[in-house]
């Protein structure tokens, strides 16, 4: 079978650049696997887990958490551009959650027009904590 | 005639300006190539980015629905000139060129009767223009990446840039900013940033149309909408990186030259010194035994 080269780009650097068997993406409109031979498509990628298998056993390698950012995919390549990249591993769930009681009082306190970018974090932390449980 | 103890003074003082001015000059070029490792390591980045724009620009119909920063607001009154300079001087031309290319540009669009604005990053940039331009300078920031440039850094631009095109305060915006060339040479240049411009080249016309057929999810002007922001921040990065080392290549020959005239004039202060000693020493001389002849 062909191979899938897939590709992580911030833009401070290239993170990951190798051949693989699939990868999940979560896309904006929900998640989506790519194997080689994928049709050409451009997403939205939003904040969540990026699984990795390296080889054709069907087994995740690799969990990348990114905040966001867009993905192209072509029959022999999958790209993603994310500007804030985190390996799931260097998530602490208790941290998180500690995070997410300060973040929710911090609403419960808040003025109006904070509201929007706090409801931002919380979702983002919302994310993260999904990506340990 | 400066007495021979004014000369050793002035040879000690030459002697560590030349010693702080080759120090300066190592230190920009350990900066250098470290500001050319982040520029390369940046480049993917907006590599792709900029290919990801081009399929989503190239089956795009300029319409209602189509994002602002990418069709313009429709007008053509104000102009914003972002102006990237460094914070520091001592770095020879790198800053007065830019400063020109600027001046030259606000005398040509007022000449074509548009409103001028400045948003000045960078220090020096914003000290040298607020002499003759204070009226235009609408929002400055300096320190920018002082320790370590960071992606944040533009993007806080960006979003500051991104506002006060909402607001209405200028229909297009040009980028003034030094291009690194090398170690020698950066070429102040002007680019378009919003409107967004999109080439439409003759090659990407001729790549096959099957496989330019992309699929998108959600539908290509959403995906616009949150895709240029981050283009015009990777564009931004990206000037503020060759800027950056732009600065440090620019500094380093600046002071590679400075060390070389302190030692130009070391050499002739040093003869100097030796002439009015001996001198000194033959007067000298010419008393004690004139003195003698006397007697």
């Amino acid at each position: 079978m062909a191979q899938l080269h897939f590709e992580l780009v911030t833009p401070e650097k290239l993170l990951v650049s190798k051949p693989v068997a699939m990868v999940t993406v979560p896309g904006g409109d929900g998640e989506y696997g790519v194997l080689a031979g994928h049709a050409p498509m451009i997403t939205s990628v939003r904040a969540g887990v990026i699984e990795i298998c390296a080889e054709d056993d069907e087994k995740i390698s690799e969990r990348i958490f990114v905040e966001g950012g867009f993905a192209e995919v072509t029959p022999e390549r999958c790209t993603i551009l994310a500007e804030h990249v985190i390996p799931v591993g260097d998530l602490k769930k208790a941290r998180l959650l500690e995070e997410a009681k300060a973040l929710a009082e911090k609403i419960a306190n808040a003025a109006e027009g904070d509201l929007p970018a706090l409801q931002a974090q919380q979702a983002l932390l919302d994310a993260k904590i999904q990506a340990v449980a | 005639m400066p007495s021979l103890k004014d000369l050793k003074n002035r040879i000690a003082s030459v002697k560590s300006t030349r010693k702080i001015t080759s120090a300066m000059k190592m230190v920009a070029g350990s900066k250098l190539r470290r500001a050319q490792d982040a520029a390369i390591a940046a480049r993917p980045y907006a590599e792709r980015m900029d290919r990801m724009l081009r399929s989503l620009a190239k089956n795009l119909i300029i319409g209602e629905g189509t994002p602002r920063l990418l069709a313009g607001t429709g007008e053509d009154k104000t102009v914003l000139l972002l102006v990237i300079t460094s914070d520091r001087g001592l770095c020879g031309a790198f800053n007065v060129s830019i400063v020109r290319e600027t001046r030259k540009l606000i005398r040509l669009h007022e000449s074509e009767g548009r409103a001028v604005k400045l948003f000045c990053v960078g220090r020096k940039g914003r000290d040298l223009l607020r002499r003759e331009h204070a009226d235009k300078i609408i929002h400055a920031v300096e320190d920018v990446g002082r320790k370590r440039l960071s992606f944040a850094d533009a993007d806080q631009i960006t979003a500051t840039l991104t506002g006060l095109f909402d607001s209405g305060a200028f229909d297009t915006c040009y980028l003034v900013s030094n291009r690194f060339k090398s170690a020698l040479a950066q070429i102040a240049t002007v680019k378009q940033l919003v409107p967004w411009p999109i080439e439409k080249d003759e090659e990407a016309a001729a790549i096959p149309a099957a496989q330019a057929v992309y699929e998108f999810e959600p539908e290509e002007e959403a995906i616009l909408q949150s895709l240029l922001p981050r283009a015009l921040a990777v564009a931004l990065y990206d000037a503020l990186l060759d800027s950056a080392a732009g600065e440090q290549g620019a500094r380093m020959t600046a002071m590679d030259n400075a060390t070389r005239n302190a030692g130009d004039m070391i050499n002739r202060l040093t003869l100097n010194y030796n002439r009015s000693r001996q001198a000194y020493i033959t007067k000298e001389l010419i008393e004690i035994i004139s003195g003698a002849e006397a007697i």
